[in-house]
Order: C-alpha cells, then structure tokens, then sequence
C-alpha cells in the first residue's frame, strides 16, 4: 500500500498514465511499428483511423501504432461514475499480415509496463467484433488480467464488406483501464498521470462533466441532423471526385453526428438501423475506392 | 499395437465451441482410420479426444503398423467391344490391355483387371489423414490469419503427430477455400506445457507420456478433470467459509473451457454493494466476470465468490484475488449507479417510452403489445376468480417498463425482476411488483412457476399474447428453429395453468387475444404437442394425452390431465386392461364390417329384433353404464366413470364369447354391429381409447 491506499501491481514504482503511453509507443515502434499520431476527427473507436481502417486493406504490409481519443458520448456519466468515460483513449497497433508471434509479443509489451505473470492472471476469452457502421468484422479475444478487460484483440476479416487479405492483427489496449489495473486504483480520476501530483481527474473531470451535459442535454438535434446530411452529401460527392481521404473524413464525421443524436435519445429503432446502414454504405464506398475498386 | 497421437495447438479456442470439436474430431478420426484400414481394426472406443482452450487431441489405439495388400478385380466391358473402350478401361485401371484377362461372367465374356495395392507401412498415410480431417473440419466461426490464406478456429501454431513413438513427418497445408496460397505447418513430435508456467517445449512418445508431460507442465488435459478439479476446489474453498457454492452448471462448464489449469480462488463482494438486489450481484458477477456465487446454509447469497484463475501465483493468488475484486467493485458500482438512476423516475411514467421499442417488424412497439396484454389479463381474471383485477391491470401495464431503466439495459436478462424492484420503489401494492417480476416465469421445465393469482393472470396473458400474435402474423417455430421461444412460451402457459388448476378454456382464451378459429385451433393442436412433450418427462405416457385430447371440445388442460390421470391408473388395473382389449375387438369388426357393407352401423340396437341372452344383457348394461357415466362427466369424476365402463367388462366377455357377431341372418349380424358400435361410442365418452398403444 502506498500514501493514498492504491495498491500497485508493479514491485516498482507502477508507470503514470503517461509513461504508459510512452512504454509502449517505445515497444512497438522497437517491433517495427510506425509510429503515429491521433486522427484529428472525432471518432467512437481508434479502428475508424484511416491508419487503421483503410490500411487494413491494402495487399502491402503495414504496421503503425497510435494514441486515439475516442468518444462514446452515451457512456458519459457527468464525472460521476468511476469508471465510465465519454471521452477515453485507445493505443492501437496494427499488424499486417498478423505475425505468427502476435500473442508473445502482445504479452512482452504488458511485461515492460511491469505486469508480472508470476502473480496476475492474463486470459484470452473469446470476443469476437464486429462493426456494423463500418461493415467490419473479426475474431479474436478480450484479454482479462485479473479479471479486468484491458484489450481487445481481433484479426481483421472483413473491412467495409471487403475480405482483408493478408489478415490484419488490430491490438487495442483501453489505456485507462490499463492504467487501472498497473496502477491499482478503483477510479480513473485518481489515475497519476505523470507522476508529478497531476491527476487524471486534474486533466478531463471538467471536460467529462461539461460534456456529459452537452452530449446529453445540449446538443442541438436540428443541427446534429443537419450535420449528418451534410456530411452525408459531401462524402458522396467527394467520392465522385476521386477524393477518397476527405470523403472518408466526411464519413467519420456522420458517424459522430450519428452517436450525439443517439446520446440525444431522439433516434426510433427503425430510424437508428437506417442512419447506421447510412454510415456503413458510406464506409463501403470509401474502401472501395481506396482499393481503387471498379465499383466505387 | 501402435498408437496413434495427434495434437492441434492454436491460439485459444472459444469455450463454447469445445465440447463440440471433441465429437467432431473423433468422429472424423473413426471414418478416416476406418477408410484406411479397410474398415478392419478400428474399434469405436480406441479412440478417444481431448480440448483444452489451447489444443484439440485426439489418440487411437490399437492401429496396425502396416495397412496388408488388397487385391481388387473389375469387370470392364465385353470381349469384342470396340478396342478404344477397352484401352480407356485399361487406362483407369493403371494397367496396359495386356494385362486383362477375360473370363465368363453373367452369361457374357467380359475383361477383368486385376489391381494390388501393396502393402504400406500406417505411418507413411497418416500426414494424408490428418490434412484430410483438418481440411475438413468444420467450425461455428473459422478465420483467416497471416497471408490470408488459412482457415481455422483461431491461428494454429504447432502440430504433433506421432504414430508408434515416432513423429510422422509431413506438414498440414491450412487451404483457402478460393485456392489461394497456402500456410503451411510442419508435424513433429513436440509440445508446449502452460503458457506461463511451463512454457518450454518438450517432446513425446505416446499418450501417457504426453498426457503425464502436459501434466507436470501445468496442463490438464481432460475436460472432466479440470471440471471436477474446479468443482472440488471451489466446494472446499466455501466451505472453509461455511459456504455453499451456489450451483450454475453453464458456467461450470464455459469456465472449464477457459483454462488450463484451474486455480479457483475465493474473493469478497465490498460491502457497500450488498444492498444492491442479489439478482444484479450475481448477474453481474456472473455474465461480465464468470464468478459463482455462494450462498450461506439458508440458501441466501452470501458476500463471497469464486473467481477461477488460471495459473498459480507466487503469492498464493492475493494479488488476483485483489483485483478482481477491485473489477467487481467497479462493475457494481455502475450497477449501483443505474439503481439510483432508474428509482428516480416511476415506471408509470416510463411506460410511454415503450412506444418507441419494437417489440417485432410486423407486430408493432412494445406499448401496443402491452395494451394487448393488459387487456388480455383483465379478461382471463373471469377463469382466475382469485386475482384483484385492477392489480392484475397494474402489473400488466407496468410489466415491460423496465426495458427503459439503466438495469435493464446493462443486463437484459433481469427484465422483469428488475421492475419488480422498482415497482416496490414506487410503492406499488405488492402482488404488482411479484407480478412484475416473474411475468416472464416459468423460463423452462425447471424454473419456478408463479402460482400468485395476479402473477398468474399477468404471466399467462403475456404468454398467450405472444402466441396469437406469432401465429397471426405465420411466424410458428419449425424443426429446430424457434427464434421467438415459442415452445418455451407455450410450456410456459402449461405449466402456469396445470401448476394453479386454473380451468381457463384455452380456445377461449386464445379468441380473447384475437385469435380466429383456424389460429385457434392450431395453437391448441401446438399446446397438445408441447403438453405431451412436457407430461413425457414426467412419465406420463404421450398416447393417453392424444387420448385426452380425443374430446374434440377439450381445451381445458386440468379437467385433460385429470381424465388422463384416471386413464392410466385405469388401464393399469386388470379391469382396464381387458377392457382395452375388448375395446379393440369390438372396434375392429365394426370398422371391418363397415368397410365391407359400405354402410356404417351407427344406430341404436333394436331391443324388437330377437337376441341371445349375452347380447341383451351386454345391451341393458350399457344402458345402465351411460346412466351412470354421465353425472360422472359432468362432475368430472373420471375414476368414478372409469369404475362405470369396468361394469361392461364381464357382459362383453360374456357376448364375445357366446354370440356369433356375423351371424348368418343379416338381420342379426346388423344389430349385433350396432351394438358393438355403441360399446365403443359410449367408452370413446370417457377417453379416446383409440389412440392407446400398446
């Protein structure tokens, strides 16, 4: 136990948020990776990073690792629940094609953040993903540590309808979640983020509660449906131009519009299967044409 | 004998898929080995087959070390066919023309080839057997990895072959179904023991070897010890708590296949969330984290639980056992959090939300199946005379509202119970929130039913409902398809009225939900199969239902399985059984005599006609025995009126032992037929005897 009652799983001093972050950036871009930055859109998981989603189709190997700040405006709790967050953040590796060691390596990066498997429980429990916004889909795992889902593992099979081939292996590690398991705190806000006294809760407990509120009460539907449609037309028309990167951007930004008017309850069942199957055509004719498909 | 030794090691395989793997791997061991060995030596219980989450093992035993030389003749066409289908014969057959010979068979003169597989050493065919059964192998969700090529459940990282102490050597080729490039992955004799604990590789010899190295490897092979492994540590770890473990044999069963070597470990549940409903704790430990529950000896849950690890840890577990309970402590602080959240709005006024959740495509939101319910359970209160009808209004209204609470949608499986608990929030009467709670109860054959009037009244109506308007709209559960639960539905419905003796007449229940006549009809016949199904289990046989069944008016399911009751008990007396017999006699020269006059004997037996004296005295009993059966009926006295039909049993010995029936004047023989065809009508009062086997 140390000063504040956490208990961390590390014999060392447990990693801060960041040094986290920085543990693995140095690990994968050791194995190989390129390493990149977040996608300045907002977006609900890091697998809509073009790094990530259109890469995943091409023939040629391709690996990359990134932060990506992910929104879920639906699970924002006002600040007040300890673990769930409207805005979190994902390190994501992609590994193409997915090579035979892919677990080994998975487990030697926990190593380097200090997870001892002498002592903590590491499972692989069957998890398979699918996105139908994105008309993805792929086996894999959610792996436990002790119980606590820290990543989720999947090989790409399909991409906006698409086989990939060769096989992706997407990596995505819940950092806070992550951090909470290395750290041994109960609540994200108490996370130490640079082992200098500032919090977690010091960087986002205002940005979760003030957009909680927006997310939940102030986003403007009339607006939010604008948005869609707009951001609708231009990817089609961006398309038909041969501008496959901005009219994919376009995509993403429906698919945010989308999740708001979601967290705004105003979405019927049979209007939130249409929006989705909406976004997903979108998403389709942006792989197509990444891939230069004759029938984008 | 040799042994054959055969291990998959893949990435870890999903728990649920395991207990299939194993069938289907040894089924296709028995038929490859059975093809290869002439369908000679392969005994079905030499071959046996073992999954963990990491491999799928198969062993056979007792397998020759050589496959013996077979010598196959076949006939090819006639002596004097044109020489270009002699040549083609000889071609598929791997021979020159030379080498036929001619001989007489059938009347003709035919050529033979004559072929001789030599004799071949087992180990050289077996790289073929086993890229034969991975080839064909089927899996619910098989993947792609790498180069893209390959299929199987998950990547496959190693293959162990070994026949008789030795590797076989060969390689599996992982196809594509498109005939793309292959991944390929060298046999040996090889394996790994327990990811962490024992990662090296050793090597093998044979099945006890492999089975004692994976051992001391911290591997255990066999599913069932690894069960029983888990089950008697779990027991013993509560009970040094004075603790029961609560029992949960899908889990036992998903947990087994999750590791390979089981630590089962016991945590504390914090005690702030203790006051959370016991159903949310153990749906949350349950369906998120895999935990048991235990229960004190009262059999309430208790503030422990089992997490099963899968290694063992240098501190014993404590570190493991820290943080799932730190994991629980989250997941039911969020529970926690919709359980304040949803008690600050009442379900009355969550019910119109109900409007914009579909129930089904074609059969409207929810808000409109709830309107159809209440009504429904409003009118079946006339055969529940014990239910309050505005609670019954309340609950039926009430019921689904939950669908919109926080709870609920974190874990749809406490829909209904968790309106319960909300509705006692709100403080609704308590017969309301029981309602609510068990309205979908009984979930199967071995849930509890609810036998509350107004829990009754709410859970049949919600029931029936969904039946009618399943059928309306033609979606009827087919086969093994019954993506609704239907059959469940209907079981259900069953056992609330058999359970309660509720006398509800279902034809009339299903025309309160808006059934017509054919639907109906229909679902009754639906109810008969499930009842049967249903009484099966509990021994009673299915022929005396369609015997109850039999009165085409029954649809009252107490008064059927009283009559059917009576039948059993019946026919297994004496009296019964010769009555059946005399029963069948009676009906088969009726229908006999019918078929050949073309007329059927269905008038009354003419006392002017002249008669013997067994035929009078069988005719004034039966009389006598449909005088007293009726008031039996009528007060649904079904012993009573078997002892009635058991008074016919000596006069019809009596007849048939003394009365020609086909007597020569026709005159006779026709009022004979009639009474016989009385016999049977007035047993057929009773129950369709008909329908019994046996």
């Amino acid at each position: 136990m140390n000063a504040d009652g956490a208990q961390a799983v590390t014999d060392t001093p447990a990693p801060s948020f960041q040094e986290l972050i920085l543990t693995l950036q140095h690990f994968w871009a050791a194995n190989g990776c390129v390493l990149m930055q977040p996608y300045d859109s907002e977006m609900g998981a890091a697998t809509f990073h073009p790094a990530t989603l259109l890469r995943a189709l091409n023939p040629e190997p391709w690996s990359a690792a990134f932060v990506q700040p992910c929104r879920r405006p639906t699970d924002g709790r006002y600040g007040e629940n300890p673990n769930r967050l409207q805005h979190y953040y994902q390190f994501q590796v992609i590994l193409k094609p997915s090579p035979p060691e892919i677990q080994e390596l998975y487990l030697a990066s926990l190593a380097k953040l200090g997870i001892d498997f002498g002592l903590h429980d590491i499972r692989f429990v069957e998890d398979d993903w699918e996105s139908p916004t994105l008309g993805a889909w792929g086996l894999g795992w959610e792996v436990w540590c002790d119980g606590m889902e820290v990543s989720q593992f999947t090989y790409f099979q399909q991409v906006g309808g698409i086989d990939c081939a060769p096989v992706s292996g997407e990596i995505t590690y819940g950092l806070e979640r992550l951090a909470m398991f290395v750290q041994g705190r109960d609540n994200v806000y108490d996370l130490d983020w640079n082992g200098a006294g500032v919090s977690y809760g010091d960087v986002y407990l205002r940005n979760e509660r003030e957009f909680s509120a927006y997310n939940f009460e102030q986003a403007d539907v009339d607006v939010l449906r604008r948005h869609f449609a707009d951001a609708e037309a231009a990817c089609t028309h961006l398309l038909s131009r041969g501008l496959v990167l901005p009219a994919y951007d376009q995509c993403i930004k429906a698919s945010h519009a989308f999740n708001l008017l979601d967290a705004r309850r105003v979405i019927s069942v049979t209007e939130r299967a249409a929006n989705i199957g909406r976004v997903r055509s979108l998403a389709k004719s942006c792989c197509e044409a990444w891939i230069g498909d004759s029938a984008a | 004998m040799p042994e054959l030794l055969l291990e998959i090691l893949s990435e870890e395989i999903p728990a649920r898929m395991q207990v299939q793997a194993a069938d289907d791997l040894r089924e296709a061991l028995l038929a490859e080995l059975t093809q290869l060995l002439f369908e000679a030596p392969v005994a079905d219980d030499s071959v046996e087959t073992h999954i963990t989450p990491r491999r799928l093992v198969g062993v056979a035993a007792g397998l020759p070390a050589q496959i013996p030389a077979l010598k196959t003749v076949k006939r090819g066409p006639k002596v004097g066919a044109p020489e270009r289908a002699v040549e083609g014969f000889a071609r598929s057959m791997g021979c020159s023309p030379d080498a036929l010979h001619s001989r007489d068979a059938d009347g003709g003169t035919y050529y033979f080839a004559e072929i001789t597989t030599p004799a071949q050493a087992t180990a050289e065919r077996l790289a073929e057997i086993v890229q034969s059964i991975i080839s064909a192998f089927s899996w619910p969700k098989s993947m792609r990895w790498n180069n893209g090529a390959a299929t199987w459940v998950r990547p496959v990282h190693a293959i162990l072959c070994v026949f008789d102490g030795k590797a076989v050597p060969g390689a599996v080729g992982f196809a594509s179904t498109d005939g793309g490039p292959q991944l390929s992955v060298p046999m040996g004799n090889a394996t790994v023991g327990h990811r962490f604990l024992a990662p090296a590789k050793f090597e093998v010899a044979g099945f006890a070897d492999y089975e004692a190295g994976l051992r001391s490897a911290k591997v255990i092979l066999r599913r069932e010890s690894r069960r029983h492994e888990i089950e008697t540590r779990a027991d013993a770890l509560a009970a040094a708590a004075g603790l029961k473990v609560r029992r949960d044999p899908g889990l036992l069963a998903e947990v087994t296949g999750l590791v390979e070597w089981p630590v089962p470990l016991m945590g504390t549940i914090d005690p702030e969330y203790l006051q959370l409903p016991p159903e949310v704790l153990v749906t949350a430990m349950r369906s998120h984290q895999k935990y048991f529950a235990t229960e004190g000896p009262e059999g309430k849950l208790a503030d422990r639980f089992i997490v099963v690890a899968g290694t063992d840890a240098r501190d014993g577990g404590d570190a493991i056992i820290a943080g799932n309970e730190r994991v629980l402590r989250a997941r039911l602080a969020d529970a926690k959090f919709f359980w304040d959240q949803d008690r600050k709005v009442p379900l009355s006024a969550r019910a119109p939300a109900l409007k914009g959740i579909v129930f089904h495509a074609r059969l409207g939101s929810l808000d409109e199946k709830t309107d159809r319910t209440q009504a429904l359970a409003v009118a079946l209160c006339r055969w529940i005379p014990a239910a309050n009808r505005d609670r019954v209004r309340s609950a039926a209204r009430l019921a689904k509202a939950d669908l919109t609470t926080g709870m609920v949608g974190e874990f749809p499986e406490l829909q209904g119970v968790m309106g319960g608990y909300y509705a006692r929030a709100d403080g609704e009467a308590d017969e309301v929130a029981v309602a609510i709670a068990e309205h979908h109860a009984p979930k199967g054959p071995g849930d509890r039913c609810p036998s509350a009037p107004v829990s009754v009244a709410v859970a049949l109506a919600d029931k029936i409902d969904t039946l009618v308007q399943f059928w309306t709209v033609g979606e009827r559960p087919t086969g093994s398809k019954d993506p609704f639960a239907l059959r469940r539905a209907a079981l259900g419905a069953i056992r609330l009225v058999l359970e309660n003796g509720v006398r509800l007449p279902l034809l009339k229940a299903f025309a309160a939900a808006g059934a017509n006549d054919e639907i109906a009809r229909s679902l009754l016949d639906f109810f008969a199969d499930r009842l049967k199904v249903h009484l099966r289990e509990r021994g009673v046989r299915h022929d005396l239902v369609a015997a109850g069944f039999f009165l085409s008016a029954e649809d009252d399911l107490v008064r059927l399985l009283a009559r059917v009751e009576a039948l059993a008990a019946f026919l297994d007396s004496d009296d019964g059984a010769d009555l059946l017999l005399a029963y069948r006699r009676a009906a088969n020269i009726v229908r006999i005599e019918e078929k050949k006059d073309g007329v059927r004997y269905r008038e009354t037996w003419d006392a002017s006609i002249p008669a013997e004296a067994a035929e009078s005295q069988l005719a004034s009993a039966l009389d006598e025995a449909r005088r007293e059966l009726q008031p039996c009926l009528d007060d649904e006295r079904f012993g009573d009126a078997m002892r009635v039909l058991a008074s016919l049993r000596r006069p019809l010995d009596q007849f048939f032992d003394g009365v020609i029936v086909n007597a020569e004047a026709n005159e006779l023989r026709v009022n004979r037929l009639r009474l016989l065809s009385q016999v049977t009508a007035t047993l057929e009062l009773v129950a369709g005897f008909s329908e019994i086997e046996g």
